[in-house]
């Protein structure tokens, strides 16, 4: 039987003859990317940032208004829903990292999806399905500072993070500074943060050496806590919140770019690449 | 049963496994306390079946008390680090009055600055260590942040160890196993000495040949 006549997308891997002169960029990129034509002036306003991690106490000082908060539970035969989230943050961490991205894109929309609370037997795939969700929401900013070192979840992860590449959600992820395989900080298709020991929370080295590609601020950094509380913390994953706010600064002043042209424009930013030139 | 858990069970039989394990575990709490100059250092091992962090070993504060104790995996920052494998360090975290509580609880002790790093054993996390209250007045740097991840490797085999023990130890106390078995012959042929031991080994000798 033949098929229906439908009209279908072009393959992404070719173009019909004589039309690439329609490949036309949305953004005029200038001759030299500085920090002011990257983000200056931006607030993040029109953004919006999911926080994977343990919840966001809401209306937290540093943090402000969520734009909402769900909870992936993860039932006895790895059944998952995603529900309205009422318990908040059950650790702190997510709160401190939310804190962070408001401090550095005071306008931005926060989200909050847990993954902690499912039990540690059922933390992978609340990891997993979190992800899945949140690619699916089509948030602009994805930060996780977490990360699995179960292989069983490598190739599904890795399916989501380039799932969220195409779909213009740009995964923010902390790598592990321990010698140990984690996922999905692994992936190219991930912007991977380690920390560095400098003070300036807009200060952020390009790493010539990958698998990690930026370090942040991670050391020693005033964040939120429980209880309208502040704590002082250390680590790569308050080092991932700082690159997620920049990224969400960067995109509330050039919405169209892609994450290969915002990764693009991150390394041409870098403390050590554009020589702290403006 | 696997091949792994019968020579684990039947080492077990001639080794006083737990035991050893349980002193490789409380010399790195201790020397993790001693290096970082911090009040306490505790070792917590995931218990899978009831889905909690047990306290296994401790040094400094809390020392006499917490060993035995459990905390939820899917809370607090134990189970944060257990669940994400994220180290992390807080200070000033004494501020946050849930956290308060709960410590105080515990252990009677209330610590203002913690360090705790996941402790992960080829893919798989065995628990968490937990390093509380080093000097206040030392800025945390990235070396020291290596070298917590160093003692948490050290610290992932003595407490893999401990727990294939326990696993061990688990089988031969089902009396009726055939890992049981092998494990008491051992037992009380590592018990035996001069012509009875010698006679148990030509015996067990006849035995292979007749197996194999």
């Amino acid at each position: 039987m033949a098929e229906p006549a439908t009209e279908r997308p072009l393959p992404a891997w070719s173009r019909p003859a004589g039309s690439t002169e329609s490949l036309a960029l949305p953004t005029e990129w200038p001759g030299r990317v500085t920090r002011e034509w990257a983000w200056g002036g931006s607030t993040g306003k029109g953004v919006r940032v999911c926080i994977l991690d343990s919840g966001i106490e809401a209306a937290h000082p540093l943090v402000g208004e969520l734009a909402g908060a769900v909870a992936v539970e993860v039932g006895d035969d790895d059944e998952v829903s995603v529900v309205e989230d009422a318990e908040g943050d059950l650790c702190g961490h997510g709160t401190a990292c939310a804190g962070i991205v408001r401090s550095l894109a005071p306008d931005c929309e926060l989200f909050s999806v847990r993954v902690l609370g499912a039990g540690f037997t059922g933390s992978g795939t609340a990891l997993l399905e979190g992800l899945r969700w949140a690619v699916d929401q089509g948030f602009d900013v994805i930060n996780m500072s977490l990360s699995t070192t179960k292989s069983k979840f490598a190739g599904l992860l890795h399916e989501a993070a380039d799932r969220a590449y195409f779909r213009r959600s740009v995964l923010v992820a902390s790598a592990h500074n321990m010698p140990v395989e984690s996922y999905p900080w692994r992936f190219s298709s991930v912007i991977s943060v380690g920390s560095h020991e400098e003070r300036e929370a807009e200060t952020f080295f390009y790493n010539p050496s990958p698998p990690v590609e930026f370090f942040a601020r991670g050391v020693d950094v005033e964040v939120a806590w429980l209880g309208g509380a502040r704590a002082r913390s250390t680590g790569n994953s308050f080092a991932t919140p700082h690159m997620s706010g920049i990224c969400a600064l960067i995109l509330g002043k050039h919405p169209e770019l892609t994450p290969f042209q915002l990764k693009s424009a991150l390394y041409l930013t870098a403390t050590n690449v554009e020589g702290l030139g403006d | 049963m696997t091949d792994d858990r019968l020579r684990a069970a039947v080492a077990t039989g001639v080794l006083a496994s737990e035991d050893a394990h349980r002193a490789l575990l409380q010399a790195t709490v201790e020397v993790a306390r001693a290096i970082f100059r911090a009040k306490a250092s505790s070792v917590l091992l995931y218990d899978e079946v009831t889905d909690e962090l047990v306290f296994e070993a401790v040094a400094g504060e809390g020392s006499e008390t917490l060993v035995g104790e459990r905390l939820p995996s899917s809370t607090g920052i134990g189970g944060w680090v257990l669940v994400t494998r994220q180290p992390i360090v807080l200070d000033d975290v004494s501020k946050d009055a849930r956290f308060a509580e709960d410590a105080a609880k515990k252990t009677g002790y209330l610590p203002k600055g913690l360090m705790c790093v996941p402790l992960i054993h080829e893919e798989e996390p065995l628990g968490v260590l937990y390093v509380l209250d080093r000097p206040q007045e030392i800025r945390f740097s990235l070396e020291e942040m290596e070298l917590l991840g160093l003692f948490g490797n050290q610290a992932a085999i003595a407490l893999d160890l401990l727990r294939k023990a326990r696993r061990a130890r688990a089988v031969l106390d089902d009396a009726g196993t055939d890992a049981a078995l092998l494990a008491r012959v051992a037992e009380n042929l590592e018990g035996l000495d001069g012509e009875r031991r010698a006679a148990g080994v030509d015996l067990l000798r006849s035995l292979e040949a007749l197996f194999s």
